[in-house]
């Protein structure tokens, strides 16, 4: 992964842990160019939980997923194949969180989602990175991004959502998210320098 | 037959965008009455004697508050007399304390040594209060740290049914399962015995009971696929003197030479294996997280044990011992006694963990040392102490999956309508997973001789899936959908005549009756609802003698207690969630039916009633 091009380095952006344990001081290669111009290690930090705008804007592996009814439709097998539901139920949640609500702690692109599944979250969520196909956790993570568009949320009939899950339209990652003020940058213009 | 109901109840107000209504209530001939399928193996002789339970199971009352049980009877009765049906009304606020834990608080206070014990949900705080101060200010707070991924693997919400004190020390278990004991007076932990295997998906949420040395816990986990255990730790170190597993082989089980089960299916070498698929029984459940039950008489320890996993029946077949059934151990050993199953090969999640209560009963025209069990199923089991043998098993809720229960093999008479089969929706099934009651513990009063029993009128739709079993996930394969049972009140308390087997008053109630309940010798019973209305009823008549409206709705234990000045008082924790409530608690949304495993779909409107909260909330008479 070290000797990644940088582009695919941000696109692999499966873990920071894997990042950190592999590469060592060579985690400079994960950071934006504009960084790169800055010597010796840095630590940044992102406020926003599992989305670091710097690093994660696009995943070129994303992309398929949008706008793909066979993904939604895989997505919902699988859901209920690796006992998504189990916790999520059909999306109105249980042990696990609501995943119809508009409401995203890891953040809502899927890219995210494909995170958060991968590595699992500390309040119960397992990680499946390694333990199903890296395209069935894209197939996974666009039906639930789909539970809780309008267009899915409107073909609801009766008490169980979810059954017609609408593709995930481009769009839908436009907005999402935490993004700083227009009169304000993204870059990281200042860093700190860690230990050497 | 089943009439036609084309009106289905239209909410006005929807919640959300995509409104939910809670669904129509069951016909009330689509279950059977207590008339036809009660039974009992004699007749009522109430001229034989008297109903209580004898001093050793519970001593005289010393105003103390202990145990979540109160005594080992289980009796929940509180000798005290100062407020009555007469006075309630005057019932006031003495003092509140926050939890600052917004889930669902199962837990009893425990009042010992002057100061007022609580552990709350998820994250597991321990509160000591000094009742001999003014405002009962905090002695001091023990945060016992549990591992933030246990809360993903409690099925339930992340509730706790509350510690326990004995010689100086308050021990409780935590989500993560761990049992610990804390000094009372510094809050300092005098051990910590870490039990539970998070990544199999175990969990710790009941109360430990504290007897003979020993503290006897068990597992969560029944919806993961976990297998079930009891164990017993020694009181002074926290070690393991011994651990009983709930299936698989009889010498996992602490099944040998002493087991003399009564009835004949029970009886056979190595059952907990046989009686599953090969492998089966490893992920099969038969968890311990209700009560057990200390019996000082006859040195029995008694517990009930939970579903087997999978909820989808078809995936194993067979009666799956020791699942859904109640075992007698002995309490140093563990070595079973007696065993019986309440609801073999189990449907429709009918764990068998409700509480036990020991009282002396006239039966049969003599007395007999009896244990009172309300189960899951709908029936309310009197069963023999000594021999295991039931005498009488009557339903208290509405029940339509069998046509009483056959005496003299013990086995439920099965109604074929509302047995479940992989792929099919079988509709109305009474009572629902949850129950005709759940864990919430009933109380008896020596004075009335009469049962206060919360609980619900609960129905469901269930459909049966395959699945696959993954460590660590939900173990399940059905989709349920609940919905209100007769008469479309979810909840109620019924006062229950053990002798003469039949209710003598109940109170209907919106939502499931959460709480536990606790009876006193002023004559009151009292309870909560999930709406947030704590009530003192009547408890010859159930009429209700006061009510207080608290933050949040109740699904905790009350008690009553002496305080350091002499005058009673009533104590109880708000904080909805649970099962039941959690629409409210948890990150549920309204929307899903079959979310919180089909519960939302019968509570969808909670969440116009009442939020979360967690509040411990103390009255007495003014003074």
């Amino acid at each position: 992964m070290c000797s990644r091009s940088r582009t695919e380095s941000y696109a692999a952006l499966l873990s920071a842990v894997l990042l950190l344990a592999g590469c060592g001081r060579g985690m400079q290669a994960a950071l934006p160019a504009q960084q790169g111009a800055d010597t010796g290690p840095v630590i940044d930090s992102a406020l926003d939980p599992g989305v670091d705008h710097s690093l994660v804007t696009v995943d070129p592996r994303a992309a398929q997923y949008y706008d793909n009814p066979q993904a939604v439709q895989t997505g919902k097998l699988l859901f209920g194949a690796f006992n998504c539901s189990g916790c999520h139920s059909n999306g109105g949640g249980g042990m696990g969180p609501s995943l119809m609500d508009d409401e995203w702690i890891y953040g809502d692109r899927l890219e995210q989602i494909h995170q958060t599944i991968v590595q699992g979250r500390p309040n119960g969520m397992p990680s499946w990175g390694g333990k199903i196909p890296d395209q069935q956790i894209w197939q996974l993570a666009a039906y639930v991004r789909s539970l809780s568009l309008p267009a899915t949320l409107a073909a609801q009939n009766g008490p169980t959502p979810g059954q017609s899950p609408a593709p995930v339209p481009r769009d839908a990652a436009q907005d999402s998210g935490w993004s700083p003020p227009d009169d304000t940058t993204n870059h990281y213009t200042t860093t700190t320098t860690g230990p050497q | 037959m089943r009439p036609l109901i084309a009106v289905l109840a239209l909410s006005a107000l929807p919640l959300t965008g995509l409104a939910q209504t809670v669904p129509a209530p069951v016909p009330a001939d689509e279950v059977f009455t207590l008339a036809q399928i009660g039974h009992a193996i004699a007749a009522p002789t109430p001229q034989a004697g008297r109903t209580a339970a004898s001093p050793a199971n519970a001593p005289v009352d010393d105003g103390q508050w202990t145990m979540p049980s109160k005594n080992y009877a289980s009796t929940r009765f509180s000798s005290l007399t100062e407020i009555t049906p007469q006075n309630a009304k005057d019932l006031k606020v003495d003092f509140t304390f926050s939890l600052a834990v917004n889930k669902g608080q199962e837990a009893a206070p425990i009042i010992a040594d002057n100061t007022l014990f609580v552990v709350t949900a998820y994250p597991n705080y321990v509160y000591a209060l000094d009742l001999t101060k003014p405002g009962a200010p905090l002695k001091w707070k023990f945060a016992p740290k549990p591992l933030p991924a246990s809360q993903g693997l409690a099925c339930c919400d992340v509730v706790n049914r509350g510690g326990t004190y004995d010689k100086g020390k308050y021990i409780f278990s935590t989500l993560d399962g761990q049992v610990i004991a804390l000094d009372a007076k510094s809050g300092k932990a005098l051990w910590r015995t870490r039990l539970a295997n998070l990544n199999i998906g175990e969990t710790i949420t009941m109360a430990p009971t504290v007897a003979d040395g020993h503290v006897y816990v068990g597992n969560s986990g029944g919806e993961m696929g976990v297998r079930g255990w009891i164990t017993a730790l020694d009181e002074d170190s926290g070690k393991i003197d011994w651990k009983a597993f709930n299936t698989g082989p009889d010498k996992d089980v602490l099944i040998g030479s002493d087991f003399k089960p009564f009835y004949a299916s029970d009886r056979g070498q190595d059952l907990g294996v046989k009686s599953w698929p090969p492998e089966a029984w490893k992920i099969g459940g038969g968890n311990v997280w209700g009560w057990i039950t200390y019996d000082n008489e006859l040195h029995m320890l008694y517990h009930g044990t939970g579903n087997p996993g999978p909820w989808n029946a078809d995936q194993r077949p067979g009666d799956n011992k020791w699942t859904t059934g109640i075992f007698a151990r002995d309490p140093s050993s563990g070595d079973a006694h007696w065993y019986y199953q309440f609801s073999p090969h189990d449907n429709h999640d009918y764990d068998g963990i409700n509480e036990q209560i020991l009282l002396d009963m006239p039966f049969g025209g003599t007395m007999h040392k009896v244990l009172i069990h309300f189960d899951r199923n709908g029936y309310l089991y009197v069963i023999d102490r000594h021999s295991g043998q039931v005498l009488s098993a009557d339903p208290f809720g509405p029940t339509n999956w069998t046509r009483g229960v056959d005496l003299s093999t013990g086995r439920p008479i099965i109604n074929p309508d509302k047995t479940t089969k992989e792929g099919q929706d079988v509709t109305d099934i009474c009572p629902t997973a949850s129950g005709s009651k759940d864990w919430e513990p009933s109380s008896f009063s020596p004075e009335t001789g009469l049962l206060y029993i919360p609980h619900e009128n609960m129905c469901m739709d269930k459909k049966d899936m395959e699945v696959g079993y993954i460590a660590g996930t939900p173990y399940v394969g059905a989709e349920v959908h609940m919905k209100p049972g007769p008469g479309g009140n979810r909840g109620e308390l019924t006062a229950w005549d053990p002798v003469a087997r039949k209710p003598v008053w109940a109170v209907k109630e919106m939502f499931p009756v959460w709480s536990g309940t606790v009876v006193t010798g002023g004559g009151l019973v009292f309870y909560g609802t999930m709406d947030g209305w704590f009530k003192a009823v009547d408890a010859k008549t159930g009429a209700l003698a006061w009510r207080f409206k608290v933050d949040s709705g109740i699904i905790g234990q009350p008690v009553s207690y002496k305080g350091p000045d002499g005058h009673q008082y009533i104590a109880v924790l708000s904080g909805v969630g649970g099962w039941s409530g959690a629409v409210v608690s948890g990150p549920v949304d309204p929307r899903d039916g079959s979310a919180a495993l089909g519960m939302v779909n019968v509570m969808s409107d909670l969440p116009k009633y009442t939020t979360a909260g967690g509040t411990l909330y103390v009255f007495s008479l003014p003074h």
